[in-house]
């Protein structure tokens, strides 16, 4: 590519390239060296079956049992390999589009349609998963977050002097969010009360339609500069790599060093949602060109070069992911809303009079159309 | 020594900062945040000393950012504090209006109830000390509109004792305003009986539950004057002077903005047949409006005059010269009672 600034491909750190040939780091290698052959078979099989989902819920909503969807396709590599380094207690918070850090993180992913269906605001619990819901005010989370990571450390789950108990955030946002002040403000905050997070912002080129130009005159990485954190920009279709960087950012977090900014450097292969219409704003050839750096084919080239991808282990991924878009189509289609009257639950989490009269009213009004036999 | 009741006389901010140390040695989880609430004490000193005795870590002096004070406050709740945050005046609560009205007030709704975010929000508000601009403002009917968030602002030394410690036990997030022109009032202030509700089982229900009621401050036959915060000792002045003229009103005094105490004030309304409201905020679309249309569904037979309202006008706050014709004043609360008993 010869784009310049933020969309500048310069200094990205890699382990593995869109031809699928392992490349070694000085610093970042080591970060890379425990992961097995078992784990990078489950690097391509979470790919694989986040994206075998993301098409059937794309799918759904084309033939309106959706009411939007939001696709993470191409976006897969940098999502895996940074879930791939969380333990307990850390805990992330995402944007919307981390789908495939949600199924890593266990959440049942054809439920986090009931979101797309109009049914819940939240589709699991945050406290199961130690992922918390996805939030659609860009940047908000960051805060939300670094609140968090400085009652982890509060806690005394950082530098704790037995590492396997410590534990650091990491909140996901996009290259649109790095231009909203309340990212600033959590890098700001982040940074003097040294917390224990890591910064992840998946750059993917666009905030709907604005290329990432519109968003910063400088590499997005910069900004964690001006707040005195260390930050470090990586190739995000790169699984191994991105495993690697996030794997040595949260360990720096967890022993107290404090706060990292990872910039994840990818590609929205997909729309922004349902919605949009990339077209008008992007040409087939910039497609194509990402399309030959897919972070799934990259990473089966790879193991298949080497001999660790049998036939029969793709088949049986291609198989779970047709069971899962199933799975998902049926589930999806059998869900009916509940009563109405739950729009008055957990308005509060103690009751209010205000809107304990409402609900009465409500209930009496919905009943006066019940027909009487 | 017995149990014996006693009480102190306390100013406002006095009672305010009793009730967060006393908060803040009851539950270890309480934590205040805000801008130069550490080592100087607040700029209205409410926090004066709580630095020196439970330290940085509990008292917080943070960066210069409120939408980032309300964020990581969040964050924190949800990692189980209870932050109580100051937003040092009024005016500059708009920068964190996103994460009070977009995150704050949604998480536990939109969690299905698997998230409380129990932050307290302090907020010196409303005017008459002669301030520059930004430093007089009435904001509070703006998250009293926001479901999720409740809403209250005590006017006495016992309700800012006893209030601040309700609203950090509540679940729910909690919009405290502070009448910052009667934070120098003085009164008897008790300290038992909110700490025997709070440390009682369901003590934090039963003070949420107390939180949200209006208190009669003043018995009357002809008229209700509703008020709260700053109005309300603008409104036993002006009823005793009306009681000079023969007019014997009632003052109530909400303290609570949401959830909103109707049936006190239907109640009221019912008694009298004739109601004003009294706040410092701009009329236009303000508490008065609301309680208006309340009254009017609920008691509008036993009106014997239209409710009035008294209150700030649709301008910008004025320079200082000027408040205290912007705010509602005794003249304006008198004209008011005159024109609902002629009526």
């Amino acid at each position: 590519m010869d784009a310049v600034g933020p969309l500048s491909d310069d200094g990205l750190v890699g382990l593995l390239d869109h031809t699928g040939e392992r490349k070694e780091h000085e610093f970042f290698s080591p970060y890379a060296a425990d992961l097995t052959p078992d784990d990078l078979r489950g690097f391509y099989r979470a790919m694989s079956l986040t994206r075998a989902f993301d098409k059937e819920a794309e799918s759904l909503q084309r033939q309106g049992e959706l009411g939007l969807w939001v696709q993470s396709l191409g976006q897969e590599g940098a999502q895996v390999g940074s879930g791939a380094v969380l333990r307990n207690p850390d805990y992330a918070f995402p944007s919307y589009r981390e789908h495939a850090v949600a199924f890593q993180r266990g959440v049942d992913l054809p439920q986090m349609l009931t979101i797309f269906r109009g049914l819940k605001h939240g589709a699991w619990d945050p406290a199961d998963h130690n992922f918390h819901l996805y939030t659609l005010v860009i940047g908000a989370h960051t805060l939300h977050a670094t609140g968090y990571a400085m009652g982890l450390d509060k806690d005394g789950l950082v530098a704790s002097g037995k590492p396997e108990n410590d534990g650091a955030v990491i909140t996901y946002f996009g290259d649109g969010a790095t231009a909203q002040g309340d990212v600033s403000e959590a890098l700001v905050f982040a940074s003097v009360y040294n917390a224990p997070i890591v910064f992840f912002c998946q750059n993917n080129q666009f905030a709907i339609s604005e290329p990432t130009t519109r968003q910063a005159r400088v590499p997005l990485s910069e900004r964690g500069k001006g707040v005195g954190m260390p930050t470090v920009r990586v190739d995000g279709n790169d699984v191994i790599a991105s495993y690697a960087v996030t794997n040595w950012a949260m360990q720096y977090a967890r022993s107290g060093a404090g706060p990292v900014f990872i910039e994840a450097f990818t590609y929205r292969m997909g729309a922004h949602t349902t919605s949009d219409d990339p077209t008008r704003y992007r040409s087939k050839a910039d497609e194509a060109y990402w399309a030959e750096r897919d972070p799934i084919a990259r990473l089966a080239t790879h193991l298949t070069a080497v001999g660790e991808l049998p036939q029969a282990f793709i088949d049986e991924v291609v198989q779970e992911g047709k069971d899962l878009a199933r799975r998902t189509r049926e589930e999806v289609r059998s869900w009916e809303p509940g009563p109405n009257v739950g729009m008055f639950d957990n308005v509060y989490a103690a009751p209010h009079a205000n809107v304990e009269a409402e609900r009465a009213w409500y209930e009496r009004f919905e009943a006066s159309f019940v027909e009487s036999h | 020594m017995s149990a014996v009741s006693t009480a102190d006389t306390l100013t406002l901010a006095s009672a305010i900062n009793a009730g967060l140390r006393a908060a803040m040695e009851r539950d270890p989880k309480v934590l205040l945040m805000g801008e130069d609430i550490g080592i100087l004490g607040g700029v209205f000193r409410v926090t004066d000393g709580l630095f020196k005795d439970f330290g940085g870590d509990r008292v917080m002096d943070t960066p210069l950012a409120e939408s980032g004070i309300v964020g990581t406050a969040i964050g924190l709740a949800m990692r189980g504090y209870r932050p109580v945050v100051e937003i040092q005046f009024d005016g500059f609560i708009f920068p964190a209006f996103d994460q009070i009205t977009t995150s704050l007030a949604k998480l536990h709704a939109r969690s299905g109830g698997s998230i409380t975010v129990p932050v307290v929000i302090r907020v010196p508000y409303a005017g008459g000390i002669g301030a520059i601009e930004h430093h007089s403002e009435s904001p509070e009917v703006l998250f009293a509109h926001t479901a999720g968030l409740r809403v209250c602002t005590p006017a006495t030394p016992q309700d800012g004792f006893d209030m601040i410690q309700q609203a950090i036990a509540s679940p729910d997030p909690v919009l405290f305003f502070e009448p910052k022109a009667r934070y120098w009032d003085k009164g008897e202030v008790g300290r038992e009986r909110v700490a025997a509700q709070l440390d009682a089982p369901d003590g934090a229900l039963a003070a949420t539950a107390e939180l949200g009621h209006a208190r009669v401050a003043r018995e009357g036959d002809d008229v209700t004057l509703v008020s709260y915060g700053p109005t309300v000792r603008l409104a036993l002045q002006a009823a005793d002077v009306a009681a000079q003229d023969g007019v014997s009103a009632e003052v109530i005094d909400l303290r609570s903005l949401s959830p909103l105490d109707s049936d006190a004030v239907v109640a009221s309304a019912k008694k009298t047949g004739r109601v004003v409201v009294i706040h410092e905020a701009n009329m236009t679309y303000g508490s008065g409006a609301e309680i208006s249309a309340r009254i009017s569904e609920q008691a509008f037979f036993h009106l014997r005059a239209p409710v009035l309202r008294v209150g700030g006008f649709h301008a910008q706050y004025p320079g200082a010269k000027y408040e205290h014709e912007y705010l509602p004043n005794i003249d304006r609360v008198l004209d008011a009672v005159d024109r609902v008993v002629a009526h």
